[in-house]
């Protein structure tokens, strides 16, 4: 008897023993780049190399150099307007879709949902010559409007779906009862039903808010000046010439973006399962 | 139901007579609406005459006169026009079934609405959901249908670099760039080359991202664990961080003679470990190094996604169903078999197959890290580019090859709507409820 509790005790210990091992070393291989990242911001001189080291003056110098010669600050606010309007237009779009497609039977609701499913498969971001052409034809190449209406437009067939799914959890009887109260259908989508998926909205937000801020192949395609470009294209200027690389500059304008970024995301991190789940998976 | 020979004459005149769009209504004794229809069929014809035709007949022949047509716009115009005339269409066989409809409300003595005050009403209170969807439909005609059908069109074109509007015209080119891609053989071995690569990487990242988190999720699931959330924060940092700063951190990071993979990692795995002595790896000039280091990376940006999508399936996944096992006598893997595995597939197998789709086209970890290279593998390619990447290089290099870029596209496209459709069916994850 005292032997088996023994062995018994003995294989607890060795599965804690490789939990917390594994847990380290994940937790060790994540924060070492990224603290390598964010060191080398506050590093004086010329970085040269990309590795973990405290030797070295502490400065933030970077951070001035970075408003002061470069154009950081420009292409950070271009990305902010870019952020916000592709947020606020995206969201609204699909809820209004999504509530739509949740809540009424019309004449062509099923076959329009499948229109839906398969846009949203097509990977839209690889039609680059037709974007290149109608860019042309419009005078909208290097310009952000055009770039934020593909941002729009792209990400509106894969949200409604999930906005859809989410809009379904919120149970019918309560529009039917006011229904039968008298609300019209402005006060019904308005007052009680769009309430209830604040968390998906918050959710869908964020998503459409990062988009602008990690997207790279169409911003670079399609903005050609630098002054309108936005971070992701501008920081990568800092470190894309190998004779005369910006490491530093390059650590300081990524931590300015990813320090909101991160806030943001842990902020709503809660809501990410059951937005992915009740919206993915329902139909 | 049985009608009467003047009713079935009536629905047949009223279909007739809408040929012309609004006269069956207004023989309906729908005047409002009748009139409707007739101004937007005017504006149709009125549009065609003036613009129309012409940008349609432009759509054949793609321009005359080089310097004075520029192929590219009438290209452009041509593929609106459709689109408007495929409205068109679709107003055409409402405008009948509608005429039919409301002839047949009459001929059953049901009441029709005649005065403009309650066909507005009707048009409000049926038109609620049309008038709410309008704007998605109008964002994603623009932003991915027409953009669609532009690459479609351009992948039958000869528009390259040897021909740029409006000095020199466009012509139509059949199946060229597609026989070229897949028979012609300085962009056949290329095409190969990087698609295979392409299948390579996007099972093999998006397998490990998918081991890495669910992995993770039962480690961290465990009761006995202490600073759980303080593990769950750090997890979740890949996904947190823009990825893009990820990446060229990452890049910077594998440089062969001064990244930190080089000069400290490995240095201290041969210190730590004994008997290993790995020494400085070639990551960014050797095709192989590069293929493993985005491979590993993607692993390590794609994890926490699947991670924090898995912990929230165990966290539902009800005590007793483990307790049921147990008491069967299912030991911890089985357990895991039986139990949790299929609760996690269930609900999260759609969500990994857009997890590789995205990979598929994962532009940015391939082209950031290394900008596809090291070197070349003919036809404007990098030894590490997927098709996405090598899509855009032959889009904005120095000598674009717009048409065959446009057909690489299209193979895109199918490929991956095919896989999506065959898996969707089989997991009948989008089955719709009615």
């Amino acid at each position: 008897m005292n032997k088996i509790m023994k062995s018994q005790k003995t294989s607890q210990f060795v599965g804690k023993f490789f939990t917390y091992f594994y847990l380290l070393i994940l937790a060790a291989i994540i924060i070492y780049p990224l603290l390598i990242t964010a060191s080398s911001a506050f590093k004086a001189g010329n970085v040269a190399a990309f590795d973990l080291s405290f030797d070295t003056e502490w400065t933030l110098d970077n951070f001035k150099r970075l408003f002061g010669e470069t154009l950081f600050g420009e292409w950070y606010w271009n990305t902010l307007i870019i952020a916000l309007v592709t947020m606020v237009v995206q969201v609204t779009v699909i809820t209004l879709a999504g509530y739509t497609y949740s809540r009424y039977r019309f004449v062509g609701r099923k076959k329009s949902l499948m229109f839906f499913l398969i846009v949203q498969m097509v990977p839209t971001t690889a039609a680059l010559t037709a974007f290149y052409v109608m860019a042309l034809l419009m005078g909208a190449l290097n310009q952000t409007w055009f770039l934020m209406f593909l941002y729009i437009g792209g990400g509106i067939p894969m949200n409604t779906w999930l906005m859809k799914g989410y809009f379904d959890t919120v149970p019918y009887d309560l529009d039917e009862s006011a229904k039968l109260d008298g609300a019209g259908h402005f006060r019904i989508f308005i007052q009680i039903v769009l309430p209830l998926v604040k968390p998906m909205i918050a959710v869908q937000s964020l998503w459409a808010f990062m988009t602008p801020f990690g997207e790279y192949m169409l911003a670079k395609f399609l903005l050609r000046t630098p002054e309108k470009y936005t971070v992701a294209i501008g920081l990568q200027t800092f470190i894309n010439n190998p004779q005369n690389q910006k490491v530093a500059l390059f650590s300081a304008g990524a931590i300015l973006i990813a320090i909101p970024i991160t806030l943001l995301f842990f902020m709503l991190q809660k809501h990410f399962v059951a937005g992915l789940t009740s919206g993915g998976t329902k139909g | 139901m049985e009608y009467i020979e003047t009713d079935k004459k009536r629905m047949r005149t009223a279909t007739l007579l809408s040929i012309v769009p609004g006269l069956g209504q207004i023989y309906n004794k729908q005047l409002f609406k009748g009139i409707a229809f007739l101004i937007v069929f005017a504006l149709f014809v009125i549009e065609m005459i003036n613009f129309g035709a012409e940008a349609l007949i432009g759509l054949i022949t793609l321009g005359s006169t080089p310097g004075m047509d520029h192929s590219l716009f009438i290209l452009i115009e041509g593929s609106l026009q459709l689109l408007i005339l495929l409205l068109f269409i679709l107003f055409y066989a409402i405008n009948l079934n509608d005429a039919r409809k409301v002839a047949k409300l009459w001929a059953e003595g049901k009441k029709v609405n005649t005065s403009i005050k309650s066909i507005l009403f009707n048009m409000v209170e049926h038109g609620f959901p049309y008038l709410f969807t309008i704007p998605a439909y109008v964002a994603m005609v623009f932003a991915i249908v027409f953009p669609v059908l532009v690459t479609i069109f351009i992948a039958f074109t000869n528009y390259d670099f040897y021909h740029i509007p409006p000095a020199k015209l466009i012509d139509w080119a059949g199946f060229e760039n597609f026989t070229n891609i897949f028979f012609l053989s300085s962009y056949r071995d290329t095409f190969l080359a990087v698609f295979g690569w392409t299948v390579i990487w996007t099972v093999a990242a998006t397998t490990l991202q998918i081991t890495i988190g669910i992995f993770t999720a039962i480690v961290l699931n465990q009761k006995f664990i202490k600073f759980k959330r303080v593990f769950g924060i750090i997890f979740l940092l890949p996904w947190a961080v823009p990825a893009f700063i990820t990446i060229m951190s990452f890049s910077n990071m594998f440089n062969d003679s001064i990244g930190a993979i080089n000069t400290q990692v490995i240095p201290l795995i041969d210190a730590l470990i004994p008997f290993v002595d790995i020494g400085s790896m070639p990551w960014k000039t050797d095709p192989t190094f590069t293929k493993i280091a985005i491979i590993l990376i993607q692993g390590w940006l794609g994890f926490p996604f699947i991670y924090v999508l898995v912990s929230g399936i165990l966290q539902s996944i009800p005590e007793e169903q483990y307790e049921a096992a147990r008491i069967d006598g299912a030991g911890v893997l089985q357990r895991f078999r039986h139990v949790t595995m299929p609760a996690i597939f269930t609900i999260a197998a759609p969500i990994f197959i857009t997890q590789y789709t995205g990979n598929f086209n994962n532009f940015s970890m391939i082209y950031l890290f290394n900008e596809g290279g090291p070197g070349s593998i003919g036809a404007g390619a990098g030894s590490t580019d997927i098709l996405i990447s090598w899509i855009y290089k032959l889009t904005t290099g120095t000598s674009p090859q717009y048409s065959v870029a446009s057909a690489v596209t299209l193979f895109i496209s199918l490929f991956i709507i095919a896989i999506s459709l065959i898996v969707f069916k089989k997991t009948k994850a989008f089955e719709m409820e009615d």
